[in-house]
């Protein structure tokens, strides 16, 4: 590793500034590292730091063309931070409740300044699903799924299912009439799960003489739904999986994700 | 229990079930055991094992428990049954005063395609297709679902758009005090050949 050749800056009092800053405690004691004037240096303000340490140090060229990564990926990660801020501020006006669900929505637009909140928040989801399956589409196309990327690739799948189950359940939370009746139609599909729903296959299996094990009230689709149809028990759960519950899961997965881009020889490229 | 040649321990017992494979190992050594052997009874492999187990067991127990908690034991939803007053406050034809509170249509028909008599029959709002409430259409005496246009005649079946099959009936009886009793637990499905059922229909 050659040390790149440091041409030393003119004298001036951003300069003295900057290195008087440098120097202070308070800046040592968080960048443990010298000013990034050298190879060395600069591969420490990656590796010691918490955001940038999943980065590699270096990347091949075509790692950044964006005709070769389409920046799917970034953009899907970006919008997921887009939705987490947006979804935060929606949090402090919307109550997940048969009485007020609705009209919070309708308030988000008409009693709070910069009433788009809703609006970015919602077409920023639609946007990260269509990133996502992009995404997908261009590791599909470079064959970045192939060894040893295979696991990877798994937890992409994983995270592809969590992004459509958020857009699922964020879907319901405006309480109208479309979101009312696409859940009841999207939830019946939970009632074919094999063993687990009630009319899936092999439910009728489980039971004790004459008595079901697995029935309405107590099968897959109760669970989700918290109750026999879409009321306030399906508002709530599904208010707490698409606030809490699923992005836990998927930003635990991305930064797993992440780190095995890195581990498994670097974003997309032959190896 | 294992036979611990009577040396049973409080870890040992406090194991359970889910410990049986390393006590059993216990157990075996205890056999081949010297009398002068003062070695400890419990070695530090087994020991583990119970521990890992017992542990194993525990964090299993509260995993079901928290599955189990996703279940209330108290649901706030409408009855399954309800009176529905009597039979003489319905005219002829599809009664909407129940579609919103308990999700059923009473019909009242001169002649049932199945019954072959005069009588009640309660249907369910639920459109066999996806699961949407369909809407009464009295001009055109059927029912219409908004979601996907499925049509069903007053009799409840099925004659237009993706609709697989007929809606289903509900269990209907005269209660004690003379009034409709509509019992939503039972359900009668047209293509099993339930509607022949006499529960499934109330001759009046």
């Amino acid at each position: 590793m050659a040390d790149t050749k440091i041409v030393a800056p003119q004298e001036g009092p951003g300069t003295r500034f900057w290195n008087w800053l440098t120097e202070t405690q308070v800046w040592t004691s968080v960048f443990r590292h010298g000013r990034p004037d050298s190879d060395r240096n600069r591969v420490l303000v990656v590796l010691s730091n918490v955001f940038l340490h999943l980065h590699p140090v270096r990347l091949r060229k075509s790692g950044v063309k964006l005709r070769y990564t389409w920046c799917m990926g970034g953009l899907s990660f970006f919008l997921f931070l887009v939705l987490t801020f947006t979804g935060l501020l929606l949090m402090f006006y919307y109550r997940p409740t048969l009485e007020y669900a609705y009209t919070d929505i309708v308030g988000l637009r008409e009693h709070v300044p910069l009433g788009i909140m809703r609006e970015i928040h919602r077409w920023g989801a639609h946007a990260m699903v269509i990133t996502v399956w992009l995404h997908m589409f261009r590791v599909f196309m470079t064959g970045s799924y192939k060894p040893p990327r295979e696991f990877n690739w798994s937890v992409g799948v994983v995270m592809l299912v969590l992004t459509l189950l958020l857009s699922f359940t964020g879907y319901l939370l405006p309480w109208d009439q479309l979101a009312i009746w696409a859940i009841t139609v999207g939830s019946n599909m939970a009632r074919a799960t094999p063993f687990l729903g009630y009319e899936g296959p092999g439910a009728q299996l489980l039971r004790l003489g004459d008595v079901p094990l697995i029935h309405a009230y107590d099968d897959a689709r109760f669970a989700l739904l918290g109750g026999s149809f879409v009321g306030e028990g399906a508002l709530l759960r599904f208010y707490v999986l698409h606030c809490v519950g699923l992005p836990l899961g998927i930003a635990v997965l991305m930064a797993v994700h992440f780190w095995r881009i890195r581990k498994d020889g670097g974003i997309s490229g032959p190896l | 229990m294992p036979d611990l040649a009577g040396k049973t321990t409080s870890l040992a017992s406090a194991g359970g079930a889910a410990a049986a494979k390393p006590a059993a190992t216990v157990a075996a050594k205890t056999a081949a055991r010297a009398p002068d052997d003062a070695s400890p009874l419990l070695t530090r492999r087994a020991w583990m094992g119970l521990a890992w187990g017992t542990f194993s067991a525990a964090s299993a127990a509260a995993l079901a428990a928290t599955g189990r908690f996703m279940f209330p034991n108290v649901l706030n939803e409408p009855p399954q049954q309800f009176k529905a007053g009597f039979p003489n406050e319905y005219g002829m034809g599809v009664d909407e005063r129940w579609k919103e509170k308990f999700g059923i249509w009473l019909v009242r028909v001169p002649d049932d395609i199945e019954q072959h008599a005069s009588g009640f029959y309660a249907l369910f709002t639920i459109c066999t297709h996806l699961g949407c409430t369909p809407n009464y259409l009295s001009a055109e005496n059927k029912f219409k679902c908004p979601c996907h246009g499925s049509g069903y005649r007053v009799t409840g079946v099925n004659f237009e758009g993706p609709a697989p099959r007929p809606l289903e009936r509900a269990r209907v009886a005269l209660a004690d005090d003379g009034q409709i009793l509509v019992d939503k637990s039972r359900k009668f499905q047209f293509e099993l050949g339930q509607w022949k059922d006499p529960d499934s229909f109330l001759k009046a």
